[in-house]
């Protein structure tokens, strides 16, 4: 289905273990899905399993996006069907600016697409806008990407990322893990300010903070590899108020 | 002019010789000065006593040189009617992108291009190659040579001083100083061919210059040999920043033997990048022989393919209150080799030294070997000497970061080779220097001619 990032069946394991037992979750684009869970409960392993880390195996279910199995993808051409993943813990990468590593990615996406390459002034442009709109120094484009970088820092870095890149779905892992007050605001912004009908979200996240800031459309409780509870903001607060266990006893009634 | 000054000097054993090269004392240009005749005809000798070196030779013991096809070499003038292609323009202009005070190109030994600011000429730089040398200015060649780098120094040495026939002679009056860089291309376009080459670069007190040297050459079918003596000398209080790009083509057997003595609150910037050649032997060493000296190296080598490069540096504090740093970063891919071996020496006495000395290198698959073996040597007890060497691989995980942003491996791959090398490439103050190095790596990593 066109619009639709869908997750059917999703089953996925290390070497050691089965992680993934059969996640089912449709996002459409214009909708923000929050998806919660204890520790251990395979938020992060879906995030991976989506985008294709090779740690991970797929050994049943398929995920569509815009009709497409990206599952037979490489990664990267699954940043060129529009899937984004703002890491948990994005890696330094020394020597290498935030500017020249996303017009590099922006010009690999053009070419996968068959366009022309972005000129280098219509990139720093089309940079200096986003930057803007995010509210960030125009200095840190200049900055080795995530090299010495505080949390915050890190995160704001992979929300310019997105920004830049334009995804249809972007998918956040707990990307308001380790943020103060202030820096959670920064970076929850940002979110909202690329929320719109093109996009959908699928935000990971142990707490219900962010959503006071992002207000989700749908929210999504994950247990042991499977999507144990969904419903809309308020499960959320319920969840805020019984924890996970009194939340899913509840369910279960 | 210092004085001679101790000289590290390695240890040469004897063995049964097991490369065997076809030259021979008649082949060495004595030339009618009797000091240029003196020093070659000791340079002879010593390169005939001194034995071949063989893996059984500690600073050779990474890199066997028993494949060199030693017989087949010929000198230049041995080879009737000999030409080869030119150097291509994109290597005859400016590599600094701005206008130069004086370029030399050499090719088969002659000068194609010659040319000096002629208000520097004035001033007394002398900005030439080595034959004009001999033949212009014979007394001033004759005192400088082998002041720096001895003959004894190793047999490689002793055999680029005694047949040199390339080469260049860098004088800079005391006090005068160039604003802009001087610019010597050494170009080697033909197989088969030995090359000898002596480069003298003499800056007086005071003086200051930036000199950029290229070693170049296309990919040629048949094996050839360069070997060369570099000279540096760098007067007190003068200040040398001393660029040198090596990309010879991969059939180039390349053995070089290169020094400079840093005198009284002089200041030397040594730049290294190294890209081409089939096997490379370097020592580069830095003698920092007065109060105040400051010795800086930056290396890069990047070898592919089946190449072998293998730079030997020493940072010697042979004088109290002297400053050295030195960072080399290296990669190496295919089935390649590289070998950094490195050590600061403090002399007895050289108290309130500091010396810093840094290896990293990437090794970017399986088949292809780094091997770093840092250093020190301290004899005096007023010192701060650090070091630190890393040989690791590309990591998965960076490599995955990039994909999921749309970056096809091979292309991630070089971006995070662009950006192990850019800490090198910070230091190189030429813009047009650094983009050279990049379109070395981009070749490399598959991108490009």
């Amino acid at each position: 289905m066109a619009d639709t990032l869908e997750i059917r069946n999703l089953h996925a394991r290390t070497e050691e273990r089965e992680i993934l037992k059969g996640v089912n979750l449709t996002i459409r684009k214009g909708e923000v899905h929050a998806l919660m869970g204890p520790n251990g409960a395979g938020k992060s392993t879906l995030a991976y399993v989506l985008m294709g880390h090779p740690a991970y195996e797929v050994t049943e279910g398929e995920v569509f996006l815009n009709g497409t199995n990206i599952l037979e993808l490489e990664p990267e051409e699954r940043a060129h069907a529009g899937l984004f993943l703002a890491f948990q813990y994005p890696v330094a990468v020394p020597g290498v600016t935030i500017a020249n590593f996303l017009r590099a990615a922006l010009n690999a996406k053009r070419q996968a697409q068959g366009l022309e390459e972005i000129s280098i002034l219509e990139f720093r442009k089309l940079l200096m806008d986003k930057m803007r709109l995010l509210k960030m120094d125009p200095a840190f484009a200049g900055r080795y990407v995530n090299d010495g970088f505080s949390g915050g820092e890190k995160k704001k870095a992979e929300i310019l990322q997105m920004a830049v890149l334009e995804p249809e779905f972007a998918v956040l892992d707990e990307t308001d893990s380790g943020l103060d007050i202030d820096a959670l605001r920064i970076v929850a912004e940002g979110i909202n300010a690329l929320r719109g009908p093109e996009r959908g979200f699928l935000i990971i996240t142990h707490y219900k903070r962010i959503l006071d800031y992002v207000r989700p459309d749908f929210v999504h409780v994950m247990v042991d590899g499977r999507i144990a509870a969904s419903g809309g903001p308020e499960l959320a607060d319920q969840l805020e108020a019984k924890g996970y266990e009194g939340l899913l006893q509840a369910v279960a009634q | 002019m210092t004085q001679n000054s101790p000289v590290v000097t390695r240890r040469v054993r004897t063995r049964r010789k097991e490369v065997r090269l076809p030259f021979t004392r008649e082949q060495v240009r004595l030339t009618e000065h009797p000091g240029i005749r003196a020093f070659r005809t000791k340079a002879w000798e010593t390169y005939e006593v001194i034995p071949m070196p063989t893996t059984q030779d500690e600073a050779w013991r990474r890199t066997d040189i028993r494949g060199l096809p030693a017989e087949s070499f010929r000198l230049p003038e041995e080879v009737v009617g000999l030409t080869g292609p030119e150097a291509p323009a994109h290597l005859k202009e400016s590599p600094l992108g701005e206008e130069l005070a004086g370029q030399l190109v050499l090719s088969l030994e002659e000068p194609v291009v010659a040319r000096l600011d002629a208000a520097l000429a004035e001033q007394g730089v002398i900005f030439t190659d080595l034959r004009t040398a001999e033949r212009e200015y014979p007394d001033l060649l004759a005192r400088l040579m082998g002041q720096v780098v001895k003959p004894v120094e190793g047999k490689f040495a002793a055999l680029a001083q005694a047949m040199a026939r390339g080469g260049a002679l860098v004088y800079i009056p005391q006090g005068v100083h160039l604003d802009r860089a001087l610019h010597v291309l050494l170009w080697g376009p033909v197989g088969r061919l030995a090359y000898f080459d002596h480069l003298i670069l003499w800056l007086e007190a005071g003086a200051k210059a930036t000199v950029v040297v290229e070693w170049a050459s296309p990919d040629e079918p048949e094996e050839a040999m360069h070997v060369g003596a570099v000279e540096l000398h760098v007067g007190e209080d003068a200040d040398l920043t001393f660029v040198e790009l090596q990309s010879w083509g991969t059939h180039m057997w390349n053995f070089t033997h290169e020094r400079a003595r840093v005198g009284r609150n002089a200041r030397l910037n040594w730049i290294l990048g190294a890209v081409g050649s089939k096997l490379t032997k370097s020592f580069m060493d830095i003698d920092l022989v007065e109060p105040g000296a400051e010795g800086y190296m930056s290396g890069f080598y990047f070898a592919d393919d089946h190449q072998h490069m293998d730079h030997d540096t020493q940072q010697n504090h042979l004088a109290p209150h002297t400053t050295s740093d030195l960072l080399f970063k290296g990669a190496v891919k295919d089935a390649a080799r590289s070998v950094w071996q490195g050590l600061i020496y403090v002399a007895p006495g050289a108290q309130g030294t500091d010396g810093y000395q840094a290896n990293r290198n990437l090794v970017l698959n399986s088949g292809a070997r780094a091997d770093s073996i840092p250093g020190l040597e301290i004899m005096a007890n007023q010192v701060r000497c650090t070091h630190g060497a890393t040989v690791s691989r590309m990591d998965e995980e960076q490599i995955f970061y990039l994909r999921t942003r749309g970056l096809p491996r091979k292309e991630a791959e070089r971006l995070l080779i662009e950006g192990f090398f850019a800490e090198i490439l910070d230091r190189i103050p030429f813009e047009k220097i650094r983009e050279r190095f990049r379109a070395g790596i981009d070749r490399k990593m598959g991108y490009g001619g």
